[in-house]
């Protein structure tokens, strides 16, 4: 018998849940769907959105069953006259405040708000009093906020301080005037924001999006003086099939370049490639730094939330991170000078669009160090979403479209590459090659499994050649700020360091379809590994294109071509307060 | 030199003059609305550095401390004036022509409830009631309570408070 137990009926039927659970749980436990909207299974439940009202027999009112602890032989209805005309009341009072342009809205048919409504049946809204005006905060390369499309269930409030540790959002005022807002009610352009994303992952409505870059996209490719080319980041092909209705994790690599094919881009490449060019640099980097003493632990800088992250916060340790590139901006700058003078097309006609699960990526594109090429190296970045609205907009059956191959020679990527998509991935990368390089000899058990896995922080030790490397692996921007004051203590025992903004990485990234949870992220990452497990080539410095690309043209990793292409610098971003 | 404001390191000025307020409370929970309140005691209102400082020093995101500031009326964001001039609302105000009062200060001073004239002269507010129904209309200026209003007696009231 565990004491922890208590024993719950829930419509008549037992349960028996752990004495920590909430009404919630014990609910879903028996098979009652309650409908939800501020609740969130992985952020700490506020109970303000009332819609999760359930009948607790010798309670006064009416409670909500998502911060509702239980106790034993508590007798609990959710199913009753007073449940369902409670909750149709708090919805009718939700939408007689809320712009009813669905039919138009970006989340049509993936909005929470929505599918309580429907699920609730309700039919008209008797009230229609004053609506909330408030302009919209668009001034930003990554994210667009609808306030008036806001519910305040405070899941963005949530999110970005109890996971994310950046505090940007807090509700603001009250009654009425209750807005979530940045302090001063400043843009996101001006608030410490990190452009991650993750808010416009767990908003339930489309108060926060990511900017919608589709209309550009599709104007290049209907220029004919334009070649278009598109790069796919790792754990798009693990995401996207869940825009078009196959289950989670489904690895569409095939389908998505066939369907890219479709919509008229002229080269379609993989971000795995450059991933694979990232670990050259920043392997031989790290390789370098060890050797002759440089700033150690270094730390990793293909994440560009991460990035803003340290800019902003950890101004006084920019020397640590690595001054390689990330694979989207390593890919731009050899698109646009390699691939040009390979295929013969002059630079500036090509239009170099990226595939991305992350809003941070677009505003690392804008950034005025990512010109290596002479222009701006990647013109467009669409998020997962955006790239999933597209596929449907150009009418393409993805269930049932043939599967087709990248092209060559941007279009090869090895395993290693592939990983870049789960938190775990750069490091395990970059280890299989520093030790190859390192010592010579053949890395025999390609598999860092102490690197793996969804857990925020996870420690190594790897002996390379005679010393102990000493990893940390850590995911989402809460845990990287709990790493950085570590570091800025000097209580950081690591030599390397990789840092992902997003829980999980960049598998459920701020662009990345919604919704996601612990589940959902456990199979796209399982996923990322099936296609690792399951490549030709597994190591970053064996991938062919990345030989060729050394070889013919680029010379060695950290010479003075590759300085100029790339690599990058960091400074202090002077935004908040 | 925008920005720099902006970041609150805006010189030792203000770290001195909030730093006693600091001291008295150091240790202590709970006490972010008190340092706030003795802050705008100081101030007359809390700027945008004075904010900044107290976020850094007591280890709170600008953004709850900006939340808490909007959420109470009592914290004011933006320099007031000399004299505070609170116009009733109330219910017996409003049946005596509490809103005609509003309106004329409104014009005459050139600035909305919640405002400040430029020359920090007046700030203007409204209030539910002050319990001086009687006297319906009625306003106060600082601590001083007019009543029986009419708007031929405004330019008069307003006039003697420099």
């Amino acid at each position: 018998m565990d004491n922890d137990m208590v024993n719950v009926t829930i419509d008549g039927r037992k349960v028996s849940v752990h004495k920590s659970a909430s009404v919630l749980n014990a609910a879903n436990k028996a098979g009652a769907k309650v409908p939800t909207l501020c609740y969130h299974p992985e952020l700490r439940p506020e109970g303000a959105c009332r819609v999760c009202v359930v009948e607790v027999e010798g309670s006064r009112t009416l409670v909500a069953s998502c911060v509702y602890p239980v106790s034993e032989g508590m007798i609990v209805r959710t199913n009753t006259d007073a449940v369902r005309h409670a909750r149709r009341s708090v919805v009718e009072l939700m939408l007689a405040n809320h712009p009813p342009d669905c039919l138009v809205c970006v989340r049509n048919k993936n909005c929470e708000l929505q599918k309580v409504a429907a699920e609730l049946g309700l039919r008209e809204i008797r009230f229609d009093g004053e609506k909330k005006k408030h302009p919209l905060d668009a001034n930003n390369p990554s994210l667009v906020r609808d306030n008036e499309k806001c519910i305040l269930c405070g899941r963005c409030v949530r999110v970005c301080s109890e996971r994310q540790g950046v505090h940007v959002y807090s509700f603001t005022r009250r009654g009425f005037g209750t807005v979530v807002s940045p302090a001063f009610d400043a843009g996101l352009d001006e608030a410490a924001c990190t452009y991650c994303g993750q808010c416009s992952v767990v908003c339930p409505t489309a108060a926060i999006t990511e900017k919608d870059d589709a209309e550009a996209v599709w104007k290049a490719i209907s220029d004919p003086t334009k070649h278009v080319i598109i790069q796919t980041a790792p754990s798009v092909r693990v995401a996207l099939g869940e825009t078009q209705g196959l289950a989670p994790g489904a690895i569409v690599t095939g389908k998505m370049v066939a369907a890219l094919r479709r919509m008229g881009f002229d080269k379609v490449f993989d971000t795995n490639f450059s991933a694979d060019l990232t670990i050259m640099e920043e392997g031989s980097e790290f390789i370098h730094r060890l050797k002759n003493g440089g700033k150690l632990p270094m730390v990793t800088s293909c994440s560009p939330g991460w990035v803003n992250l340290a800019e902003m916060f950890y101004p006084d340790l920019l020397e640590h991170l690595s001054t390689a590139k990330s694979p989207q901006q390593m890919f731009g700058a050899v698109a646009k000078t390699y691939y040009a003078e390979k295929s013969g097309i002059d630079p500036k006609n090509i239009v170099s669009v990226s595939a991305m699960p992350c809003t941070a990526k677009k505003a690392e594109a804008v950034r005025p160090q990512m010109r290596s090429s002479g222009y701006q190296d990647v013109d467009i970045v669409i998020t997962t979403r955006e790239l999933g609205r597209m596929i449907k907009e150009a009418g393409i059956d993805f269930a049932q479209i043939e599967e087709e191959e990248f092209d060559a020679p941007m279009g090869i990527g090895s395993g290693a590459g592939a990983i870049f998509g789960a938190t775990g991935g750069v490091m395990e990368a970059a280890l299989r090659t520093a030790y190859e390089l390192l010592t010579g000899e053949e890395l025999k058990n390609l598999d860092f499994n102490d690197v793996r896995g969804l857990k925020g922080l996870k420690e190594a030790s790897v002996n390379i050649a005679g010393v102990e490397v000493k990893v940390a692996v850590v995911n989402t921007l809460g845990e990287a700020r709990q790493m950085m004051e570590r570091v800025r203590a000097k209580e950081a025992p690591y030599h390397f360091i990789e840092i992902m903004a997003c829980p999980g990485g960049c598998i459920s990234g701020g662009g990345q379809p919604a919704p996601v949870d612990g589940e959902i992220r456990m199979k796209r990452q399982a996923s990322i590994y099936e296609i690792d497990r399951c490549s030709a080539v597994r190591k970053s410095h064996e991938n062919p294109a990345v030989k060729t690309l050394y070889a013919e043209w680029l010379g060695q990793p950290l010479g003075e071509k590759a300085h100029k292409l790339l690599h990058t610098h960091y400074h202090a971003q002077h935004r908040g307060i | 030199m925008e920005q720099e404001q902006r970041r609150g390191s805006g010189g030792g000025k203000i770290s001195g003059q909030l730093q006693a307020i600091f001291d008295k409370y150091r240790g202590q929970q709970g006490t972010l609305i008190p340092i706030l309140q003795e802050a705008q005691n100081r101030y007359g209102y809390l700027p945008r550095e004075v904010i900044g400082e107290i976020a850094r020093t007591t280890d709170n995101p600008v953004s709850r401390i900006y939340g808490i500031v909007t959420f109470y009326s009592q914290f004011h964001l933006k320099p007031r004036g000399r004299n505070i001039i609170k116009v009733c609302q109330g219910t017996a105000c409003h049946v005596r022509g509490g809103k005609k009062i509003l309106n004329f200060i409104e014009d005459k001073l050139g600035i909305k409830p919640g405002d400040t004239t430029a020359d920090l002269r007046y700030t203007l507010e409204t209030v539910a009631c002050i319990g001086a129904c009687g006297l319906a209309p009625v306003l106060m200026v600082n601590d001083d309570t007019h009543g029986r209003l009419t708007t031929e007696l405004l330019p008069w009231i307003l006039d003697r408070y420099k």
